[in-house]
C-alpha cells in the first residue's frame, strides 16, 4: 500500500481531495509489436476531476481499457481501493464499482431512454430469472427502488422529454448524455469516460461540463476522463495526465500542465501532422 | 357560498378562499405535479398545511406587512404556495418572468423594493445573486431545488424546505402574530402585482386587490360553469395575469385541481397525461399543433388520409353545429358518432385535448381555420378578450355563440363603453386599482369614474352583438371619406393563407385601399413544384402570373369578407401588386421580431406607392438590398400591379 492513500491534496480551487483510490503502477501494454502503453504509473484521488489527454494514438483509451480491466497489460500493477487487482472480467469490475462510456456510443439503440439507463442497474439486482418472472414479491419492490433511482438519474440529467423515446432516433448530443445516465445509474465509485465531448457543439459541451461536474459535486463521484478540448480540460479538471507515445510526459495541476515545456512542445505546439 | 367561515362573515380574500376549500374539499386534489416520472398530489387540506408552514416561515424571516415577495420559476406547487402563503400574512406576491435576464429583473425587483424572493432553482439564483449587490433592501433568497447550490454562500439563502420546517418549528411563538395579519387584511388589500411587459418604455407595476381577483374569478368561473371536479394544466408563465387567474383565482373560487408539468419540455406529454377540462392557450400553440398533426398525417399511407381527409371535411360541416346546439339530421349525427370513435376521439386523445369541456384561445387574432379544426372535433374553443389591468377577463364567448372572428360580449359584470374614436373602454369590480409607484399612467388609463382604457379599438357587431377587436388605436387610421382604416385587421386576414408571408396594406388619409403582397417561398414553391410551374428566382415566381391569379383569389376572398363588415368596408382592398423581395429585417423593412414598419416602407418603396395610387398597370423599379454580411447591392424588376375586385357593403348586409 503507497503511502500517499492517506495524504489529502489540495486542488487549485481550493478543494480537498481524498487518499488516492486507484493506482497504476508501471502498466506496460503491448499489442503484438507495437506498445500501446510504456512504463506508466498515475493515481487517481477520490472525488477528483482526473483528465488524462494527448495527441491521437497515445494511447489514453487503452489506458482506461486497462482501468476498467478490457485490456490486461503485459507488466504492471492495478490497485483499486488499497487492494492489488488480480486480472478480471470487465462486468466483474463493474461490480467493484467503475463505470464507464465510450467513445462511439454503446447503447442499445432500440431500447428507449429508461431501459437503456435501467440497465445501468444490473450490478444493484440479485433477484433470480425466476423472481424476476414471477416478479410478484422481491422482483416488484427492487424494480421500484431501481426505477426511482433511475428516475433520479433522469431528472438531474433533464432528459424528461426522452424518458420513453428510443434512443437510436435521438440526437448525437442526447445519446452521450444518456450514455452517461446509464454509467450515474451503476453508482460507481470511479467514473470513466471516454472522450464525453467529442463530437459537440460549444452548447452541447457546455451542458455536458456542468453535468459532469454536477456528477463529481453531488454524488462525490470521482470521474476519470479523456478528452481533446484542451480549454474544456483545464476548466474541469483537478489534475491532469499528459500521454504521448505510450508515455506519460506530464502530471500535474491544469497549471502545472500549461507550464510544462515538455507538453507544451508535443501536445500543444509542436504538430503531429 | 359566501357563508360564514371560522367567524369570518365573509370570504373575499384568497387565504379565506384556501381556508374554505380545505375544509370544503379537504380531501379532493387541489395540486399535482410530475416529478421523477410519477404524479405526485396534495389535496386541499394537504395544500393548506404546506402553506400555513410557509407563512409561519415567512413570519419567522421576518416578511412585514406590505413586503414584496418575489416570485421566480417555472409552475411548480411550491410556487404558487409561496403566493398564498405571502398574502396571508400580508406580504404582496410578485411574480417574474423566469426567462427574463439579470437586467431585465433588476428594474422590477428594484422598482417593488423587493426584500424577499422565492427562486426555483439555480439559474434564478444566481441571476439573483449577479444583481444582489444593487439590491439594497433584498434580505433573504428562498430556492425550491438546491441542486448545484452545495457551495454556495448560506448567509442569504435558506431552502423552502428548511423555511416551511422553522416555521412548523415555531407554530406557537408565531400563531398569535399570524392570527392578527391574517385577519387584518381584507378585500381591499393587494392580493398580487403583476407587471406588464410594456412594449413602450418600461414595465408597469399592476396592483389587483382581493376584491379585483375574486370579482373576475366568480364572474369567469361562473360564465363557464367551472366546477371543482375540473382540472388545468399550469404551463403558462406565473408572471402573467392569465395563469394567476386560470392557476390561482378560478381555482381557488371554484376548487379544481392545478397539475404542473414536469418541465416545459414534457408539456405536451403531461397534457395528455392529465387531460385537463379547463384549457387556455395562445393561437399558435393551436397553430403549432395543427400543423404538426398535418405533417404526420402527410407521411401515413394514402388510405389512412384519405378516411382522415374524409372525415375531417365531415367535421368541418357537423361539428360546429353539435357544439352549438342546432339541429342536424340523423344521418349526420350517426355518422359524427361513428367518426368520432374512429377518427375524432383518438385524435384529441393524443392531442391531451379529450377531456377539454372549456378552451379558450386570446391574446391575437387566430386563423378561422385553425379554429373551426379544433371545434369540428368537438372541442369547445372559445376566444376572450381581456388585459391585466382586467383581471384577464372584458369579453368573453359564450357556448354557442362562438365566431372566429369576434371576442364575445362582455364578461357577466364587466361594462364597456366605445368612444368615438373607437377605443374600447371598461369598467368592473375586476378593474386594477392602480400601476404601482405610477399615478400619472393610472391617471391616463383609468379615468375617476373608473372607466379603463384599453388602447384597442374594437366596435360591436351589429350582427351577434359581440366586441370585435380591430388593432392598437394608435394604429387604426381614419381613411380621406373619413371611415376607419384598420390595417392589422385586412393583413391578418391575408397572411392566414399560408401562401402570403407579409402584407402591408395601404390607406391612411386616402381614399382607396392597396396592399404589397409578399409571398412565402416555401409555401409557393411547394405549390409551385405541384404544378409544374418552373422558377429560377424568388423574383420570377414573384411575378408568375399564376401566382398573382391565386393571390387575386385570396385577396378577393378577403375583400368579401370584409365586406360584410359596414364598418370596415372601405378597408377593401382595391389594387395590389407582388413584390420582388422578401421584407427583411436587415433591410430594415420589418423589425426582428418581424412586425412590419409600415412607414419605412412607404418611403422606402415611394415609386410603387405611386404606381398603386396612379392607375398604372405595371412600373419598373430598382430596389436596394443589403446582404447577410453588410454588402449592399441593388435588384431591379418590372411589377404587375392588378386591381382587384371588390364587394359593395350594402347588398351584402340584407
Amino acid at each position: 500500500m503507497s503511502l500517499k492513500a492517506v495524504e489529502t491534496f489540495v486542488t487549485e480551487d481550493g478543494r480537498s481531495i481524498g487518499p488516492v483510490i486507484l493506482e497504476v503502477k508501471d502498466i506496460t501494454l503491448k499489442f503484438g509489436g507495437v506498445t500501446a502503453i510504456q512504463n506508466i504509473s498515475f493515481d487517481i484521488r477520490g472525488g477528483e476531476v482526473r483528465a488524462i489527454i494527448g495527441p491521437n494514438g497515445a494511447g489514453k483509451s487503452s489506458m482506461l481499457n486497462v482501468i476498467n480491466g478490457f485490456y490486461h497489460p503485459q507488466e504492471g500493477e492495478v490497485w483499486f481501493k488499497n487492494e492489488l487487482r488480480a486480472p478480471m472480467k470487465p462486468y466483474q469490475i463493474a461490480y467493484q464499482g467503475i463505470a464507464r462510456t465510450f467513445q462511439n456510443i454503446a447503447l442499445f439503440k432500440g431500447m428507449s431512454t429508461l431501459d437503456n439507463i435501467m440497465t445501468g442497474r444490473f450490478t444493484h439486482m440479485s433477484s433470480g430469472i425466476f423472481a424476476q418472472a414471477w416478479w410478484k414479491g422481491a422482483a416488484e419492490k427492487e424494480e421500484f427502488s431501481n426505477r426511482e433511482k433511475v428516475e433520479q438519474i433522469i431528472d438531474f440529467l433533464e432528459i424528461q422529454k426522452i424518458r420513453k423515446t428510443e434512443v437510436g432516433r435521438l440526437p448525437y448530443g442526447l445519446q452521450k448524455r444518456v450514455e452517461l445516465g446509464r454509467a450515474l445509474a451503476a453508482e460507481p465509485r470511479l467514473l470513466l469516460l471516454d472522450e464525453p465531448m467529442a463530437g459537440m457543439n460549444v452548447e452541447e459541451k457546455e451542458d455536458m461540463s456542468r453535468f459532469i461536474l454536477d456528477v463529481n459535486e453531488e454524488f462525490g463521484t470521482t470521474v476519470a476522463l479523456i478528452e481533446h478540448d484542451m480549454g474544456v480540460v483545464m476548466d474541469i479538471a483537478d489534475r491532469v495526465v499528459v500521454m504521448d507515445y505510450g508515455k506519460k510526459i506530464g502530471d500535474g495541476t491544469p497549471e502545472e500542465i500549461r507550464k510544462n515545456q515538455v507538453v507544451i512542445d508535443a501536445y500543444l505546439g509542436i504538430s503531429h501532422d | 357560498m359566501n357563508s360564514s367561515f371560522r367567524g369570518q362573515l365573509v370570504v373575499d380574500t384568497l387565504p379565506k378562499l384556501l381556508n374554505r376549500n380545505a375544509s370544503q374539499f379537504s380531501n379532493s386534489p387541489a395540486y399535482r405535479v410530475k416529478e421523477f416520472g410519477i404524479w405526485r398530489s396534495w389535496s386541499w387540506s394537504q395544500a393548506r398545511d404546506e402553506i400555513n408552514a410557509f407563512s409561519l416561515g415567512l413570519l419567522d424571516c421576518g416578511v412585514d406587512q406590505g413586503d414584496h415577495v418575489a416570485i421566480i420559476g417555472s409552475n411548480r406547487p411550491e410556487l404558487y404556495w409561496s403566493m398564498v402563503a405571502a398574502q396571508s400574512i400580508g406580504a404582496i406576491p410578485v411574480p417574474v418572468y423566469q426567462d427574463a435576464v439579470p437586467e431585465e429583473m433588476i428594474y422590477i425587483l428594484e422598482h417593488c423594493n423587493v426584500r424577499f424572493i422565492v427562486a426555483e432553482d439555480q439559474e434564478q439564483v444566481d441571476k439573483v445573486i449577479e444583481l444582489s449587490t444593487r439590491l439594497k433592501r433584498l434580505e433573504q433568497t428562498i430556492f425550491l431545488d438546491p441542486r448545484g447550490m452545495r457551495k454556495y454562500e448560506k448567509s442569504k439563502l435558506t431552502s423552502f424546505a428548511d423555511v416551511q420546517s422553522a416555521g412548523r418549528k415555531n407554530e406557537k411563538k408565531l400563531s398569535i402574530l399570524y392570527k392578527k395579519r391574517f385577519q387584518n387584511h381584507s378585500s381591499v388589500d393587494t392580493c398580487v402585482m403583476l407587471y406588464t411587459s410594456g412594449t413602450t418604455g418600461k414595465p408597469k407595476g399592476v396592483v389587483l386587490s382581493h376584491k379585483n381577483i375574486l370579482a373576475a374569478s366568480k364572474a369567469s368561473s361562473e360564465f363557464d360553469n367551472l366546477r371543482h371536479d375540473d382540472s388545468v394544466l399550469a404551463y403558462l408563465p406565473m408572471a402573467w395575469v392569465g395563469d394567476f387567474i386560470f392557476s390561482i383565482g378560478q381555482a381557488y373560487w371554484t376548487g379544481f385541481c392545478v397539475a404542473c408539468p414536469e418541465s416545459a419540455e414534457t408539456m405536451q406529454t403531461d397534457l395528455r397525461e392529465i387531460g385537463p377540462s379547463y384549457f387556455f392557450a395562445p393561437p399558435r400553440y393551436f397553430e403549432g399543433l395543427l400543423t404538426s398533426v398535418m405533417i404526420r398525417m402527410e407521411d401515413a399511407s394514402s388510405i389512412k388520409r384519405k378516411v382522415f381527409n374524409h372525415m375531417m371535411e365531415f367535421a368541418k360541416k357537423v361539428g360546429p353545429k353539435i357544439l352549438d346546439n342546432k339541429p342536424i339530421s340523423f344521418y349526420e349525427r350517426g355518422k359524427y358518432i361513428f367518426a368520432n370513435f374512429i377518427l375524432y376521439s383518438p385524435l384529441k386523445d393524443t392531442l391531451g385535448l379529450r377531456n377539454v369541456r372549456v378552451g379558450y384561445t386570446a391574446g391575437e387574432a387566430i386563423g378561422p381555420e385553425i379554429f373551426d379544426f379544433y371545434r369540428s372535433l368537438g372541442i369547445n374553443l372559445k376566444q376572450l378578450y381581456g388585459q391585466t389591468e382586467a383581471a384577464v377577463f372584458i369579453t368573453q364567448q359564450p357556448d354557442g355563440e362562438v365566431r372566429s372572428d369576434t371576442v364575445g360580449v362582455a364578461t357577466p359584470g364587466v361594462e364597456l363603453k366605445i368612444d368615438e374614436s373607437g377605443e374600447v373602454f371598461y369598467r368592473s369590480d375586476s378593474s386594477f386599482v392602480e400601476y404601482y409607484k405610477n399615478p400619472k399612467s393610472t391617471k391616463s388609463t383609468k379615468n375617476k369614474e373608473g372607466w379603463v382604457a384599453t388602447g384597442d379599438a374594437g366596435f360591436i357587431d351589429t350582427s351577434s352583438n359581440h366586441l370585435r377587436i380591430i388593432d392598437r388605436v394608435k394604429d387604426v387610421g381614419k381613411m380621406s371619406d373619413g371611415s376607419f382604416f384598420a390595417p392589422k385587421y385586412v393583413e391578418n386576414k391575408l397572411k392566414f393563407y399560408p401562401t402570403i408571408l407579409e402584407a402591408v396594406v395601404l390607406g391612411d388619409k386616402r381614399d382607396i385601399c392597396t396592399a404589397f403582397i409578399n409571398i412565402d417561398l416555401t409555401a409557393v414553391g411547394n405549390w409551385a413544384e405541384r404544378n409544374n410551374i418552373a422558377y429560377s428566382s424568388y423574383q420570377e415566381l414573384a411575378a408568375h402570373d399564376q401566382v398573382y391569379d391565386m393571390i387575386a383569389r385570396y385577396i378577393k376572398e378577403v375583400n368579401l369578407s370584409i365586406s360584410k363588415d359596414k364598418m370596415l368596408s372601405s378597408c377593401q382592398i382595391r389594387r395590389f401588386l407582388v413584390l420582388h423581395k422578401e421584407l427583411d429585417a436587415d433591410d430594415g423593412e420589418i423589425t426582428r421580431t418581424r412586425k412590419v414598419r409600415r412607414g419605412f416602407i412607404e418611403e422606402k418603396y415611394a415609386d410603387l406607392v405611386k404606381a398603386l395610387y396612379n392607375g398604372a398597370s405595371q412600373i419598373e423599379t430598382k430596389t436596394e438590398v443589403t446582404y447577410e454580411d453588410g454588402r449592399k447591392g441593388h435588384i431591379s424588376a418590372t411589377l404587375e400591379i392588378r386591381d382587384a375586385e371588390v364587394f359593395n357593403p350594402e347588398l351584402e348586409v340584407a
